[in-house]
């Protein structure tokens, strides 16, 4: 059972660097997109939410082309630093962050269009910074409905298969996540290791699930 | 020159587009520009709080200029130092009364503590007798007390002057007749200029040392009995000034005759 422990470690550390990760660029894109008025912006909207409907093969696939050693950026970085990305961790982080990322995009930028924009402008009126009004003023109102976003991105980060098999295989001990554990258990015959894996990710998804409902009714008190 | 105001700025909305260009010259202390919702009265205010950004113009405060398209200088609403205080407020809900007047005095990117203690937060707390509500919410506090947060809170700031979007709409009459005096009484007590916007003429009557008239996007001339200093066109400026008195008395007359009449 000690392997179980191993893959759920794995899983649980690359699920939290890519929900960190999402917490950088979601809210940040998420925001953008609440704010800004462009041409295109439907377009912008639909191409960033597109890996949550497209198949998690079809996304490690481009992901392979864009990082693998032939690829453009897999190519500078083993050119520039000598580093391989594909069948590390690290790649795992990156195929369950872009898996995810819609799930914080779009609730950053719900959570962020309800925030007034007057109540910004308060703020500059008052003479703060823009960073300052965005961290004193705008991320405290839309944090409910963000850290809502964050727990699910972090629940189906836990879960990615597909894109992650793809561009981090399944090397026991390295890159090998809890469900892909399960599949090759299952494949093995090895039926007590499923089950026992099953049972750990299942409850796991289930507490996180049961923090994100608890997060999600926005209860930030009446406009003043 | 107090207030010294040229903008221009066309909004658009779908396929149907409202021009702006409002143009006002005034060195009175209190100016109030009046005119019917939709005259462009709010737009006017955040463009001279920098909120909104115009097409072209100039605006100057006290002397100190602060958006100029010829020069192509802009000073941001940060830079501005003018008091803002909006229509419904815009208190920060996630904040308490005293947490909202002391917001300006914190740099940084941390809102102010709760148990905040500056003295000079506490002074403008005092002075609109908020007391009791200072660690309250703004959504458990009562329409008058938010007003005066909002002024708290620009008021700290020591702003070169203050800016007012329809400060009494929110309240019922009895109140609204209140806080006119009060806000009469304190502004002749900090001598701080203050352009206020309204549709409502008794704040005309009560609040205005001189007033500028306002519709469809344009400064103009044609409701009788009001003080203009406004230029009638937009190449001629600071074309008449009534003396505001006469002409507060005049349409305090004029409207006894209609309410007789009716």
């Amino acid at each position: 059972m000690d392997s179980a422990w191993i893959a759920l470690a794995l899983t649980l550390k690359v699920a939290a660097w890519a929900t960190a990760l999402n917490l950088v660029f979601g809210v940040g894109i998420g925001y953008a997109m609440a704010r800004w008025r462009f041409p295109g912006r439907d377009v912008v909207d639909a191409a960033l939410t597109l890996p949550m409907v497209m198949p998690p093969t079809v996304l490690g696939y481009y992901l392979l082309t864009v990082i693998g050693s032939h690829g453009p950026i897999g190519s500078w970085l083993l050119q520039i630093f000598g580093i391989r990305l594909i069948f590390t961790w690290q790649a795992a982080v990156i195929a369950a962050m872009i898996v995810a990322f819609p799930l914080v995009f779009k609730a950053a930028r719900a959570a962020f269009e309800t925030v007034e924009p007057e109540l910004e402008d308060a703020a500059r009126t008052l003479g703060i910074g823009e960073w300052a009004v965005f961290f004193r003023v705008s991320l405290p109102l839309a944090w409910r409905g963000i850290l809502a976003g964050l727990l699910l991105s972090f629940a189906r980060a836990l879960g990615e298969f597909g894109a992650t098999l793809m561009v981090a295989g399944s090397i026991a001990g390295k890159t090998q996540t809890l469900s892909i554990a399960v599949y090759e258990a299952v494949q093995a015959g090895q039926d007590d290791t499923a089950n026992f894996l099953v049972a750990v990710t299942s409850i796991t998804c289930l507490a996180v699930l049961l923090s994100a409902g608890k997060l999600l009714p926005g209860r930030v008190p009446a406009r003043g | 020159m107090i207030w010294d105001v040229a903008l221009r700025k066309v909004l658009r909305h779908g396929h149907a587009s409202f021009e702006i260009d409002v143009r006002f010259a005034s060195a009175a202390q209190r100016v109030v520009l009046y005119g019917p919702s939709g005259a462009g009265k709010t737009q006017t205010l955040r463009m001279i709080a920098g909120i909104t950004a115009p097409d072209a113009g100039r605006v100057a405060v006290a002397d100190r200029v602060l958006y100029d398209s010829a020069i192509r200088s802009s000073l941001s609403p940060q830079q501005r130092r003018l008091g803002y205080v909006f229509q419904d407020y815009a208190l920060f809900p996630h904040l308490t009364v005293r947490q909202n007047i002391a917001f300006a005095r914190r740099s940084g990117w941390r809102n102010p503590p709760r148990r905040i203690d500056d003295p000079k937060v506490e002074r403008w707390i005092a002075a609109f007798h908020l007391e009791p509500v200072a660690g309250h919410y703004p959504h458990q506090i009562s329409g008058g007390q938010r007003q005066r947060t909002a002024l708290a809170r620009a008021l700290v700031t020591e702003p070169a002057a203050l800016l007012l979007d329809e400060p009494f709409a929110a309240l019922d009459k009895g109140l609204r007749e209140r806080l006119r005096q009060e806000l009469r009484d304190l502004l002749a007590e900090i001598d701080l200029p203050m352009l206020l916007i309204t549709h409502d003429d008794d704040d005309v009557l009560s609040l205005a040392e001189e007033v500028v008239q306002m519709s469809r996007g344009r400064v103009d001339g044609a409701a009788p009995g009001l003080a203009l200093v406004a230029a009638t066109t937009s190449t001629e400026r600071a074309a008449t000034a009534i003396s505001p008195l006469t002409s507060a008395t005049r349409h305090h007359a004029a409207r006894v005759d209609r309410m007789a009449g009716a």
